[in-house]
């Protein structure tokens, strides 16, 4: 299946001379929930502004279900719906007439009983009557993705979602995503908390200093990335690791109790099965074992770094 | 062409006019008033007529014209001015909508509102005034025509403007002393030599004068040269807007 939206190449390079993007590709599936992710200033926000027409591209293409942005914006602009990272909202609007407004601005004969639907969805409908302005931080973040959402947008791009929200906002916003996921909408975020791209996104892409890092899926992209550690706890406390297990890369942790076991999961052979029947072979008794996985937090951490180095 | 697009622009628009319709309607009302307080009673009362016309009267064109052009421009230009300042903007700019779209629907709106604004001025002014429009459709024409030429100015003003001092900057330093200076509550015949040579720089004037001319058929300027006059106008703002379009001047990085 083609991908939905195209990015070809993009490059922004603003009248400053600030090259915020500098050469990205990137394809997007439908129905998929794909997560920019990169720290403050990385160019998430101009690639998503460029793509819905908002900041002018300085070269490359970008595609939405095919149509060229510049020479089919009409078509390809009326696809997308877009969520400001700011709560940009005409304060002294009612919240239905600020909807309703949307979908007339993208071209859609008024429809009540859908705004009204998508009001409820998004739990604004006792709102619908209300001034913006009387409206919680968390409320007119919704109003917002209402008004994204009025036009029937087959992509939904939402910057930053929960920048600048409290936790329990956070969870709620999360749940409002998944909600959205399974009306089949296409959906693309910014965000620079790792924790919220693992916990939204199938897809995560990379982005620092208007480069694409790597895209992978989330779960590929831990385990091919991600070093897990096994933890292998002993019946009784060891002085030091037994010559036997020197070549392998083990440390003892708990005061000898146990034995720390780290490797790479992208390796052919992890390296555990021999580990284990050496500790067999060596006379050492296990009580129990644990594996963890790094986290993404760690995992970009890393490539960053590695970046630098 | 996105219809829709332009009707929700334009009825948004109207929507904030109505919900301010205190500040909207009630303050043009209440200042025109007070000028034909001060200008019509207590200075009229001791000035016989301007070119056979009561002074009343008279100045009933230029206080129409003066509310118009200065409504027409700020509203204009706050209507796009403020999504800008509160970002909302980026609706605008992600819809499939085209600039002359955007236009149409905002400055619409704003002549909309001018003319409204103009009509209630002139209804007043039967309260104070006996007055007779001599040529009713070309009296609307010329209304019509200021207001959009004007609200296509306060359409540029509201692109160009970085924060709300330049906003207010132009209507208040050149529109206003230009429409004062045009010969609203005088006949430039009554001025010295050298300053009715002057006064034909100013391109209000012509403005105020054709305006005149459609109510009592007297004016400073043929009339011929006022509709020259406001055509050229709107189109020098018709242009500056094509060229912002084409561009994205201040509007699309």
């Amino acid at each position: 299946m083609a991908p939905i939206v195209k990015v070809n190449d993009l490059r922004k390079s603003y009248d400053s001379g600030f090259e915020a993007l500098k050469g990205v590709t990137l394809d997007i599936e439908e129905g998929e929930i794909i997560a920019l992710l990169g720290p403050n200033g990385a160019g998430k926000t101009t690639l998503i502004s460029t793509i819905c027409g908002i900041t002018r591209p300085t070269s490359g293409t970008v595609t939405v279900s095919g149509h060229d942005i510049i020479k089919d914006y009409r078509q390809a602009r009326s696809q997308i719906g877009l969520v400001p990272q700011e709560l940009s909202l005409e304060q002294f609007e009612t919240v239905m007439n600020a909807v309703r407004f949307s979908r007339g601005l993208f071209g859609k004969p008024n429809d009540d009983a859908l705004v009204e639907k998508l009001l409820r969805q998004l739990g604004l409908h006792d709102k619908k009557d209300s001034k913006i302005m009387a409206l919680s931080g968390g409320m007119k973040r919704r109003v917002l993705i209402a008004k994204a959402l009025a036009h029937e947008p087959r992509v939904l791009f939402l910057d930053e979602p929960t920048a600048g929200v409290d936790v329990e906002l956070r969870k709620d916003m999360w749940r409002v995503v998944d909600e959205l996921r399974k009306t089949g909408v296409t959906i693309i975020l910014t965000t620079h908390y790792i924790e919220e791209a693992e916990a939204m996104a199938d897809r995560i892409a990379v982005i620092e200093k208007g480069q694409i890092r790597l895209v992978q899926g989330k779960v590929e992209l831990m385990a091919h990335l991600g070093k897990k550690e096994a933890i292998i706890h002993l019946t009784a406390p060891l002085a030091e690791v037994p010559a036997s297990l020197a070549h392998y890369n083990v440390e003892l942790v708990n005061n000898g109790s146990a034995l720390r076991y780290v490797y790479d999961v992208r390796a052919e052979r992890t390296g555990i099965t021999s580990l284990l029947n050496d500790l067999q072979t060596a006379g050492l008794q296990m009580s129990d074992i644990e594996t963890r996985q790094s986290s993404l937090e760690e995992i970009f951490v890393g490539l960053i770094e590695g970046d630098a180095a | 062409m996105n219809y829709q697009a332009i009707r929700s622009i334009y009825f948004f628009e109207m929507a904030r006019f109505f919900r301010t319709y205190r500040q909207s309607l009630l303050a043009p009302v209440i200042s025109t008033s007070l000028y034909f307080v001060v200008f019509g009673a207590a200075i009229g009362s001791r000035i016989n007529s301007v070119e056979g016309v009561p002074y009343g009267a008279f100045i009933v064109p230029g206080l129409i014209m003066l509310s118009v052009m200065t409504q027409s421009t700020s509203n204009a230009s706050f209507g796009i001015y403020f999504p800008k300042f509160t970002g909302s903007i980026y609706e605008l700019l992600s819809a499939p909508v085209n600039f002359f779209e955007a236009t149409v629907g905002y400055v619409g709106a704003a002549a909309t509102k001018a003319l409204i604004i103009g009509l209630i001025i002139l209804g007043t002014s039967y309260f104070f005034v006996d007055l007779t429009i001599a040529h009713p459709f070309a009296m609307v024409a010329f209304l019509l025509l200021t207001c959009l030429s004007f609200a296509l100015l306060g359409f540029i003003i509201g692109i160009w403007a970085g924060n709300f001092e330049q906003l207010n900057l132009i209507p208040m330093l050149i529109i206003t002393p230009l429409v004062f200076l045009g010969g609203s509550f005088y006949s430039t015949s009554m001025l010295p030599p050298v300053w009715q040579a002057i006064t034909m720089l100013n391109p209000v004037h012509y403005l105020i004068s054709g305006f005149r001319w459609a109510f009592f058929e007297q004016a400073d300027v043929p009339v011929g040269i006022s509709l020259a006059a406001i055509a050229v106008f709107t189109g020098l703002c018709l242009a500056a807007i094509a060229w912002i379009f084409r561009t994205g001047w201040r509007i699309r990085q």
